[in-house]
């Protein structure tokens, strides 16, 4: 299709408006407090790393991080790992009920997140598991594993049967079938599954604000406490701020050339 | 076709086993507390629906599912057509390919309260760059409800209108040059163009999009707390947090879920009836749609 | 109706692996008269899409002009050429009924609705999509879409010419023998200029007044479907035309005869040649003669096809098909013996007339 001359405008301005705020953020980032508070200026006229070098420098911050990281990997890793089964299941396979127990899956990922911390709280907290990453991880599984579940289906169903069927001859058992052979042809599938899980676990702060207390900390908790108290330290939450688009910005970097095809499939 | 095995539920177990957990159990909770009142001591006695009677009588809880829908509608009037003129236009080749794919996902994956805290750092009225420049227009979202309604719609617009647009690009992406060719034989329009190929070949991910921006937008509480900290405007999760009653929070917890489900059935289907055959428009033409 | 020229035609793709440009089109000089039914005939990839692509102005050429009625078209974008085009795989337009998809390109040209509905019915019956006019055209199968593609390439009555590329390939054998066949009744009776993109040669053969032979970008001859049986122009045709193929081997001049080993063919007049030309004897299996005498061969293999026999042989070391009508008999000593008039000369590929000019 032929495009108009001019039409790199368009995306062009929507890239220039997205980047405007973060601009901010990260040039923010670089100024010291006096400056952010008495004077507006567009770049840092006294250019700082003092900001950044107060994360680095406080446990604290650098907790956090690993928080956030940690609950995040885990919850990659067990979504994936539950819905690959799962999703082979209703791929290949027509069993009692699975049409209503996919559409049920899907339900929990419009399941809205506020109604859920309460009772969350409760049941980590019963199991003896309240402020832990493996909390945050598991709840994060709520809207995660239905997800997974779905993007997986799609990916597995474009592989023909036949695939399978020949494997079986072969004398393949199911395990090994799954893991040596089928596994790296979904490869693509199962990276854009964990991109999106990660991405939505790392996003998300009212689960993760909700089952953590002391030790999980995770890094928007601390932001928040931060930026709502008084006598806010700009230049320190926008350093903080800036590093948590890094791990964002290095996961679409990896999966960029798969990103397409993973909204392609409709199925995010 | 599909055989039929029911050892495929051995299967699905786990699946089922973790989303019970995160899922059943809470919901079921919730529900618990939504019947009972919780007396000072922690002695639960039996209410029936004296909560969700009351959560439907409360003028705040109507007025914050207005706002919700209200804020819901300018999202999705804003952002579907939005994401469509910015994926007609994206590069289809070249550089440029990969630079506005990663780009523009940048905003999706920023953690949602960092969001609102840009947006609280852009557009302040002393510090921001955005509410300095306003600022001579009498714009402040901490004192005017009205600018706080169009800084968070701003807001939302920069977070997610991205997703929007690559679900729409995606779905540009995959139709098969020859049908621009056919369209051009026939003498189309740019606008016969849009309207007879390009946008039923969207139809499927744009009933996505708009399911999630529905959903999503439906759901907001964490940027608009982390920009305006439970001020005006108050959504319905805002309210929700805002509860302090377990029961009344519990059943206004049901009502929203309900709401929701509705709404999304709604949404599922219309959108399964459009797809009346499966994928069959994404099927390779070879096959064709015989099934 | 009209008559269509490619002058000096040249496309490239832009460079390949190697860096060197690479031709769709090499050059390509080819009039198309009006009226006149054609296939552009030749194996996938030697650039038959891209003429009809250049024709219809979907593709622009990088060199050389496109002329419809001798206007300069090159420049001239595919809405105002008037030029129908019914491409390889269906392209129907989901959301609209059968009957919507055939009135398509005649509402884009804002053309009277009575005449609309008139032309649209004619085509649905043509088609024979009657019983499925107002049905979605998504639920259709395979070659029903593309009867309707191939119906909104016939629906506009006044165009310039209707190219087909390949447009029967996904449809059922029987069908598509009924739909040559109506294409070739319809042009007959219209008089509508039409080309027809085929790696088919029986349909080729069967729906073309005028055969224009492609290989590697290059038209290598153009003809009616005797010339390119009779005289292949070049030694591609030879083996592209006809089945099996021509046999070429290699040869000598010697004066008015060729030279295979020590064996001469005679030929009607001494050829004059230009430089050193790879030669060339070429010849069809249908006149090549098993005699008692000639030259001594071997038979490797008799293929019975009923009518006839293909008889595979090896002669002075090279493979040579020969074609028995069933009352001739297989000699128990086989010798070969070239027909004359069905033996050619080809210098560097092409074939040399040997009324004394070289082609091209």
């Amino acid at each position: 299709m032929k495009q108009g001359r001019f039409a790199w405008i368009v995306p062009a301005l929507y890239i220039l408006f997205l980047m405007t705020p973060i601009y901010w953020l990260v040039a923010m980032s670089f100024k010291t407090n006096l400056e952010i508070t008495t004077r507006f200026t567009l770049f840092p006229e006294a250019f700082t790393l003092d900001n950044y070098a107060k994360v680095f420098g406080d446990e604290r911050w650098r907790s956090v991080f690993a928080n956030s990281l940690m609950y995040v990997s885990l919850n990659t890793v067990i979504s994936i790992l539950v819905a690959l089964p799962a999703a082979y299941a209703f791929s290949r396979y027509r069993f009692f009920g699975d049409k209503h127990l996919f559409f049920w899956l899907l339900t929990n990922r419009m399941a809205p997140v506020a109604v859920f911390t309460l009772p969350f709280f409760q049941l980590y907290s019963a199991f003896g598991l309240f402020d832990t990453h493996i909390a945050v991880a598991l709840a994060h599984c709520l809207f995660n594993v239905p997800l997974a579940v779905w993007i997986l289906e799609g990916f597995m169903s474009g592989v023909p049967r036949e695939i399978d069927e020949t494997a079986y001859i072969d004398g393949y058992s199911f395990p090994a079938f799954f893991v040596k052979i089928f596994i790296p042809m979904i490869a693509s599938g199962i990276g854009v599954a964990a991109f999106f899980c990660f991405m939505f676990s790392w996003v998300e702060y009212l689960i993760a604000d909700a089952l953590s207390r002391n030790a999980v900390v995770p890094i928007t908790t601390r932001l928040q406490a931060l930026s709502q108290a008084s006598g806010t330290d700009w230049g320190v939450l926008a350093a903080a701020g800036t590093l948590t688009l890094i791990p964002g910005a290095i996961v679409i970097w990896f999966v960029r050339n798969y990103i397409a095809k993973g909204f392609a499939l409709g199925r995010v | 076709m599909k055989p039929v095995n029911q050892k495929a539920w051995l299967l699905v177990a786990p699946v089922l086993l973790l989303v019970a957990i995160s899922a059943i159990i809470p919901l079921m909770t919730v529900v618990n507390y939504s019947v009972q009142y919780v007396g000072s001591t922690g002695r639960f006695s039996w209410v029936g629906d004296e909560w969700y009677r009351e959560v439907l009588h409360d003028e705040k809880f109507w007025n914050a599912l207005w706002r919700n829908l209200v804020f819901s509608g300018l999202i999705l009037a804003i952002q579907i057509p939005l994401g469509v003129l910015i994926a007609l236009n994206m590069p289809r080749k070249g550089w440029g390919v990969p630079a506005c794919l990663v780009l523009m996902a940048l905003p999706l994956l920023i953690p949602w309260y960092v969001v609102g805290m840009i947006w609280q750092m852009f557009g302040r009225v002393d510090i921001g760059l955005m509410g300095v420049m306003l600022r001579d227009f009498g714009y402040n979202y901490e004192g005017d409800p009205m600018d706080a309604w169009f800084t968070l719609i701003l807001m939302d617009v920069w977070h997610w209108t991205s997703l929007v647009a690559l679900l729409a690009y995606a779905g540009l992406v995959s139709i098969p040059d020859a049908y621009y060719q056919a369209a051009r034989i026939d003498g189309a329009s740019k606008w016969s163009v849009f309207r007879y190929i390009q946008l039923p070949r969207m139809a499927r991910v744009l009933t996505i999009a708009i399911l999630l921006r529905f959903m999503d937008s439906f759901m907001i509480f964490t940027e608009p707390f982390a920009v305006i900290a439970g001020g005006d405007p108050v959504f319905l999760s805002t309210e929700l947090k805002q509860t302090v009653e377990l029961g009344k929070k519990a059943a206004m917890s049901i009502i929203y879920f309900l709401i929701i489900l509705a709404l999304c059935w709604v949404f599922y289907a219309v959108m399964t009836r459009n797809d009346g055959e499966p994928g069959a428009a994404d099927q390779k033409q070879t096959k064709g749609g015989g099934a | 109706m009209a008559r269509i020229d490619l002058a000096n035609i040249r496309h490239v793709y832009g460079p390949g692996a190697d860096g060197e440009p690479q031709y769709a089109l090499r050059h390509v000089n080819q009039a198309f008269e009006t009226g006149g039914s054609y296939a552009l005939l030749g194996p996938s990839g030697c650039g038959k899409t891209t003429l009809l692509n250049i024709i219809s102005g979907l593709v622009r050429p990088t060199e050389g002009r496109v002329r419809i009625n001798g206007d300069d078209v090159t420049d001239r974008p595919t809405e105002k050429r008037n030029i129908a085009q019914v491409f390889q795989f269906p392209v129907i337009y989901d959301t609209m009924t059968v009957r919507q998809n055939l009135e398509f390109p005649l509402r884009n040209r804002g053309v009277a609705v009575s005449e609309i509905k008139r032309r649209v019915d004619q085509v649905i019956e043509m088609i024979g999509l009657g019983a499925l006019a107002g049905r979605r055209a998504r639920g259709l199968s395979a070659d029903e879409k593309q009867k309707v593609s191939l119906g909104r390439g016939l629906v506009r009555e006044d165009v310039n010419a209707i190219l087909f590329d390949e447009p029967l390939t996904v449809i059922d054998p029987e069908v598509k023998w009924t739909l040559r066949t109506q294409l070739r009744e319809l042009q007959r009776r219209s008089g509508m200029t039409m080309i027809y993109v085929t790696h088919d040669q029986t349909e080729a053969l069967t729906f073309a007044s005028g055969v224009v032979v492609m290989h590697e970008g290059q038209v290598l001859q153009v003809g009616s479907p005797k010339d390119l049986f009779e005289k292949p122009a070049h030694t591609f045709v030879g083996y592209f035309i006809g089945s099996p193929g021509m046999n070429v081997l290699p040869t000598r001049v010697d004066g008015a005869s060729l030279r295979l080993g020590e064996y001469m063919a005679p030929l009607s007049s001494a050829p004059r040649l230009r430089g050193s030309p790879k030669l060339e004897l070429g010849i069809r299996p249908e006149f090549v003669r098993l005699a008692a005498e000639g030259i001594p061969a071997t038979i490797e293999r008799i293929d019975d096809i009923g009518r006839h026999r293909i008889v595979r042989t090896r002669m002075l070391g090279h493979a040579v098909t020969a074609i028995l009508q069933e009352h001739e008999q297989i000699p128990a000593d086989p010798h070969i013996f070239f027909e004359p008039e069905g033996v050619h000369l080809y210098a560097d590929s092409w074939r040399v007339d040997l009324s004394g000019k070289q082609t091209p």
